[in-house]
């Protein structure tokens, strides 16, 4: 147990990837990253409505958590869930159609950015209620282990839901019950306009110590550190230990929403992040200088993504709105239906 | 049969007014809504509107008439292949004044004291088929209840008392489908606070009955979760006040997500518990719920009053793939009642059932407030005034129709509840009589409810806070316009 236990270290090896997997975590976060800029835009330009909360500059941790999953895990999230569809797998033309409300967007218009499912990819939401996500996922986990499918429900939440009170009553209940749950706290350092330090005493990461959850914090700038703590967190869960906490240390990049100033924090801070930290940078410069990926490859990637985005941005400023009908349909299913 | 169009009230005191105008001449075609006539009274004019579609075969009363009685014949509308031969005029005439000598003719057999039971074989709408049922629920339509032929299930019965009923429900559809399980405090070791678990952790063992620390926001959550991906849980709450704790899950997750996900990820889940008051356990744990869940699109609200309903009403709410909520009792937990045998006795969501046929006023009533409404009724009977008692048996979706073909019936009607009055389920089926069935009554809704105050924990205080048998009595010879006794 002693290496389980809570830590603030990263004591897992991080190993060095291979070309074509150092590529694929490039272009998952590219991908990530080319979409948000482009839902950004498209928000300017009136054609996103609401809410929209962009996931620029945590890319690596869903996408370093997402690659050492197994297909039977499941996910469900925050309102910060662009990032986690598009790593799931989810389409981008249907998750960019729904930013837009449109018919073909993956709740057929009636989510929004805050609220999107896939039963097909595992992706349970899209949750726009602060803490609702751990509960969720903890369900979530009680149905892996009821069905015996050998799953995880890798649950996030950011550091504000971390405060949740439901956050704790699931953390009791995971371990009691020994649930195959892996509770990912993506502390980007701000709750909307509070800082952690203002919002949160002690350590997030030990917040399951009284629960006899591990934890352990992780520099979720680097997505190689965050595979490495996925791997061992998930086989941790997996063989039956019950649920495990990652405290991923991140930065958001742009502001809380899309209509938020950002003046609680500094320009020199945000900067600093941005030049020094950016994961997407780091690990082009580990490609370059380290396993020796052309120059040419990487650019592919660049030229596929841009394609990528840019047609699920066409898609979803073509594609139609609902149809006004469709205002009445979705509120129950229909008795006869239940199979 | 050709369509009586009656002589309407411009108030609850109204008997009588003018028949001032007439705005179609018979021959016409009119549709529903069409204003055909004008009357009034010494204080107001209103204008009469078609009801039905069809052509106007008869007009009985001409304009200028003064003195023209409330609900009297004033014309006769011919439906599609009907001609004037169709029209019995004498028939037309005797009609109102028949329907109210229909009280003295019923002869209500014993007047025993105790408990009153459900009346079996009571005439009702067998119901229909609809597509789209759910959806012009919404839009506020005026459906017919979902097809039940209820009096057959009750050829082979046992006598059960609610707790017992809703026990053998679980049971049964636990023994039939895997997915099921239950959870909540105390439901598995203790057998349930109020033993309506009693042996399920024994037959299910400890995977499929499970005791939860004391966290409604928690595990309501935790069971939502499970939902989504394809489990049935039934989560008891040890009282509805406590799901207080969990209404964020109830509501945002469990009722919204089917919608918000386009119809992909719907929410099997039961959320059950006792409602409403208890005896002397003071403001906190004796709230009724009925409104607040109501109100939601996306949940089903059921209430059981029998161990009848008991049984059909869990059983519907498991077999239903949405978030359905059942506001049971805890004063009727050990009341007894026969119990139709089949398993496959499943009371349609949305239907609510005629307790006791009456012809004067409609009394509508919820849970707890069933079996004071019948106690009413008796004691009403006995006074000349014959009450249809309405057991709701589902809040939403109300079963508008029941309740409006009932009020065209008694022409007045008074709604219980143990809820407050605010924007509770009286004010919302006084809404629906406003919308569907305004000229039909001869008296305002009244309702039974609450006192508007948290409820006091002193015996005699308590006992005024809540609505009582004689409350109802007394709304009823209100809307009667009967002296109070």
């Amino acid at each position: 147990m002693s290496k389980e236990k809570t830590t603030s270290k990263n004591k897992n090896s991080k190993t060095l990837p291979s070309k074509d997997e150092a590529l694929e975590l490039y272009r998952e976060m590219l991908l990530i990253r080319r979409f948000e800029e482009k839902a950004g835009q498209l928000y300017g330009m009136g054609l996103i409505g609401g809410f929209c909360h962009l996931y620029i500059g945590q890319e690596a941790v869903v996408t370093g958590i997402q690659s050492k999953q197994i297909e039977q895990d499941s996910v469900v999230t925050t309102y910060r869930d662009h990032g986690h569809m598009l790593a799931c797998g989810m389409d981008p033309k249907g998750v960019m159609a729904e930013l837009t409300g449109r018919e073909a967007g993956y709740s057929r218009g009636k989510g929004g950015s805050m609220h999107m499912f896939s039963q097909e990819k595992n992706f349970f939401g899209g949750h726009g209620i602060v803490g609702a996500s751990s509960s969720i996922g903890t369900g979530m986990a009680f149905a892996h282990k009821y069905n015996e499918d050998g799953g995880v429900a890798v649950t996030y939440m950011g550091d504000g839901a971390a405060n949740q009170g439901q956050n704790a009553e699931c953390y009791n209940m995971a371990a009691l019950w020994k649930l195959p749950v892996l509770y990912v706290i993506e502390n980007n350092q701000y709750g909307m306009g509070t800082s952690v330090k203002r919002s949160s005493a002690g350590d997030l990461y030990r917040r399951g110590e009284g629960y006899n959850i591990p934890g352990e914090r992780v520099d979720g700038m680097d997505v190689l550190e965050v595979q490495a703590a996925a791997e061992q967190a998930l086989s941790y869960v997996r063989e039956g230990n019950g649920p495990y906490i990652l405290e991923m240390m991140t930065y958001r990049f742009r502001g809380h929403s899309m209509s938020d100033p950002a003046k609680y924090r500094t320009k020199e801070e945000l900067s600093s992040y941005k030049d020094e930290q950016d994961p997407i940078v780091k690990i082009k410069g580990l490609m370059t200088h380290e396993l020796d990926v052309k120059e040419d490859d990487i650019k592919a990637i660049d030229k596929e993504i841009k394609e990528i985005v840019k047609e699920a941005a066409e898609f979803a400023q073509e594609a139609p709105e609902p149809e006004a009908f469709e205002l009445w349909t979705d509120v129950l299913k229909p008795v006869d239906g239940a199979a | 049969m050709p369509i009586n169009v009656l002589m309407p009230a411009l108030s609850p005191t109204m008997e009588e007014g003018t028949l001032a105008k007439w705005l179609v001449s018979e021959g016409d075609e009119v549709n529903a809504g069409d204003v055909i006539a004008e009357i009034e009274t010494d204080k107001a004019t209103m204008e009469v509107e078609a009801v039905d579609e069809g052509k106007i075969g008869k007009i009985v009363v001409e304009a200028g008439t003064e003195n023209v009685k409330v609900n009297d014949v004033i014309a006769v509308l011919l439906e599609e292949g009907e001609s004037n031969s169709d029209i019995n005029l004498d028939e037309v005439k005797n009609s109102t004044a028949s329907e109210q000598n229909n009280q003295d003719d019923e002869d209500e057999g014993d007047n025993k004291d105790s408990a009153p039971q459900p009346q079996q074989n009571v005439a009702q709408a067998e119901g229909k088929e609809i597509k789209d049922r759910d959806i012009l629920y919404a839009q506020g339509k005026l459906i017919e209840p979902p097809v039940f032929d209820e009096a057959k299930f009750f050829e082979d019965t046992t006598e059960k008392t609610v707790r017992e009923a809703l026990r053998d429900a679980m049971a049964d559809e636990m023994r039939a489908d895997e997915s099921i399980y239950l959870m909540g405090e105390e439901v598995a070791e203790y057998n349930g606070a109020y033993k309506v678990s009693q042996g399920l952790l024994d037959e299910f063992g400890a995977k499929r009955v499970i005791d939860t620390p004391i966290t409604e926001h928690g595990f309501a959550g935790i069971a939502v979760g499970s939902a989504f991906r394809g489990l049935k849980p039934i989560v008891e709450f040890m009282t509805m006040n406590f799901a207080m704790q969990a209404i964020d899950h109830i509501i945002n997750s469990a009722a919204k997500t089917l919608y918000m996900a386009g119809g992909q990820l719907g929410c099997p889940i039961v959320f059950r518990g006792p409602n409403g008051a208890a005896a002397r356990v003071g403001a906190q744990h004796s709230q009724c719920y009925a409104s607040w869940y109501g109100h939601i699109p996306g949940l089903k609200v059921v209430s059981p009053w029998s161990a009848a309903d008991a049984k059909g009403l869990m059983k519907a709410a498991i077999r239903d793939p949405n978030p359905v909520l059942i506001l049971e009792h805890e004063l009727v937990y050990g009341q007894s009642f026969e119990v139709p045998d089949d398993n496959d006795y499943v009371i349609p969501i949305g239907r609510a059932k005629i307790e006791r046929e009456g012809s004067d006023v409609t009394i509508v009533a919820l849970s707890i407030m069933v079996g004071k409404a019948l106690e009413a009724a008796e004691e009403l009977a006995k006074d000349g005034i014959e009450a249809e008692v309405i057991n709701l048996r589902t809040v939403r979706p109300l079963d508008r129709w029941t309740i409006v073909e009932s009020v065209k019936k008694t022409n007045r009607i008074v709604v219980a509840e143990e809820g407050w009055p605010f924007a509770g389920i009286g004010s919302e089926v006084t809404a629906v009589i406003n919308e569907h069935a305004f000229d039909h009554l001869d008296a305002p809704v009244a309702r039974v409810c609450a006192k508007d105050v948290p409820l006091p924990y002193a015996a005699n205080l308590e006992q005024l806070a809540l609505p009582q048998r004689a409350d109802i009595v007394d709304a009823v010879r209100k809307v009667c316009y009967r002296d109070p006794q």
